[in-house]
């Protein structure tokens, strides 16, 4: 079935009974060329992408819970493509491309909106820093405009330009940087891997990966035990426990972040507005709601919901960048598990074993990644060689020493990013 | 999340510093495996962890038992005498 507006006209006017569910749900097949555990975002783009642009279809992706029911239904849904450092940049570059063809190759609505990010500064050697960054952004082939205080007023009037803390001296503008509906890019991939004959079982949960003479064979899960040339990990907050059934210990510590949404209100924020100083950033979501977020609680979590004082830090911030704030009521707020590295950036790579890849570590940067984690991930599995944009997130660099990347600036070690 | 300080009783969250795991360090002063392995690589249990935990009123280093799905606070002890 192909989307279409005259396809909306004709349901709409036929009572919306047309409609059919747009992937199967098959049983898992006792054995597969791939099999992806995990069903969220970048293990569903993942199989897209080895179908699309590998012609690998005998492949699984098992979903413990419902396909897109983690991280990838829990963020706030902003896309960017504003790094600094060599490796995340052209990733992450890499990556908006991707999400600016999206809709149309996947003929589907996931509602990529390039409204514009600005991250606001407040201080000399913050704009000097914004600056920089700005340059990278440019060098690296995207877009950076950087504002002063008017120009920033120009494009967000609600602001409180004159807080005496934090004034606003300006902000770094990217406008290709947006959001897009969080749900609808898991659905798509899905629906569009579905299309070319991937197999995605829901409700299937791995409880062991079969390794023999150092190379995988397959995996065991609630349904049954599955064999597999190769196995992929894709599980964001939980894979630690995915890798320890492979007697992997991973450089990742699962964390909580807080996100919040306001009740619907009349269009007011038409960008995403980074207020650093205050861990915050804010945008409008098509309902209506403002949909906010925070910094991490800072302790190890798997709780998928945070603890009061972070709550508390982020309403003061939201007053003390745009008071006005204070007139919408939340409406509710909850918490994703975030696979936090030591340096802050990901990992896809290889591991001690054959034929398991691992792609995890994504902190809280993994939704704008899902199209190029996808693509880059089934690169690897496909050709057992790194896509040359991710060729720096490699598992060892935490060991060696060398290429890490620390976008903060802060160390590689874990608790400070 | 309330913690329990030895010294000061149950306090708030806030008045904490949340360190990391609490592993032992290697004996080794060479860099290696064991090193690597203590700086980076972490169970990252789902469950019960045993985390350090700065108490920053009273400075004591705390070895906090807790739950990391539920968020219940079993226990915690001064890291100077073995942690909880």
């Amino acid at each position: 079935m192909a989307y279409s507006g005259w396809r909306i006209i004709r349901e709409a006017l036929t009572g919306n009974t047309g409609w059919a569910p747009v992937w199967r749900d098959p049983d898992p097949k006792p054995a597969y060329d791939i099999v992806i555990i995990g069903g969220g975002g970048h293990g569903l783009a993942t199989a897209y992408y080895l179908a699309r642009e590998h012609g690998l279809t005998n492949v699984a992706v098992l979903e413990k819970g419902y396909l897109g029911g983690g991280n990838v239904g829990r963020n706030t849904t902003i896309v960017r493509a504003n790094y600094f450092l060599p490796g995340n940049s052209e990733f992450y570059s890499h990556s908006l491309k991707l999400w600016e063809g999206l809709e149309r190759e996947l003929n589907y609505n996931v509602m990529h909106s390039q409204r514009g990010l600005i991250n606001l500064f407040h201080s000399d050697g913050q704009r000097d820093a914004f600056v920089r960054r700005g340059n990278a952004m440019i060098n690296q082939g995207d877009d950076a405009i950087l504002l002063d205080r008017e120009g920033v007023r120009r494009h967000l009037p609600y602001l409180a330009f004159d807080n005496a803390r934090f004034p606003i001296h300006g902000g770094l503008y990217h406008p290709r940087g947006g959001t897009a509906r969080h749900d609808a890019v898991a659905w798509g991939y899905a629906r569009a891997a579905d299309r070319r004959g991937v197999d995605l079982v829901q409700n299937c949960e791995v409880t062991g990966i079969d390794v023999e003479g150092g190379r995988v064979t397959g995996v065991q899960t609630t349904r049954g035990a599955i064999r597999a040339k190769k196995v992929a990990i894709v599980a964001a907050g939980r894979s630690s426990q995915v890798a320890a059934m492979a007697g992997l210990r991973l450089p990742v510590e699962s964390h909580v972040l807080q996100a919040f949404v306001t009740e619907g209100l009349k269009p007011v924020i038409d960008h995403v507005v980074s207020f650093g100083m205050g861990h915050f950033y804010i945008s409008q979501s098509d309902k209506g709601g403002l949909v906010f977020g925070g910094d991490l609680d800072f302790y190890a979590s798997y709780a998928a919901r945070g603890n009061l004082p972070m709550v508390e830090h982020v309403m003061e911030a939201a007053m003390t960048l745009m008071p006005a704030i204070g007139k919408a009521k939340v409406l509710r707020s909850w918490g994703g598990i975030m696979d936090m590295t030591p340096d802050g950036s990901p990992i896809i790579d290889k591991t001690g074993i054959e034929g398991l890849y691992l792609d995890c570590g994504w902190c809280y940067g993994g939704f704008k990644a899902v199209p190029a984690s996808g693509f880059a991930l089934a690169h690897l599995v496909a050709q057992d060689r790194p896509h040359e944009s991710a060729a720096a997130f490699r598992l060892d660099r935490f060991r060696t020493g060398r290429g890490l990347m620390d976008e903060e600036g802060t160390g590689a070690q874990h608790n400070l990013h | 999340m309330r913690l329990p300080c030895p010294h000061c009783g149950v306090r708030d969250r806030r008045e904490f510093t949340y360190q990391g795991a609490a592993l032992a360090r290697p004996d080794s002063p060479d860099w290696g495996e064991a090193w690597d392995d203590y700086l980076h690589n972490r169970d990252n249990p789902a469950g019960e962890t045993r985390d350090l935990w700065y108490h920053d009123p009273c400075g004591t280093w705390l070895v906090v038992t807790r739950d990391t799905v539920s968020h219940a606070v079993h226990g915690a002890a001064p890291a100077a005498e073995g942690g909880a």
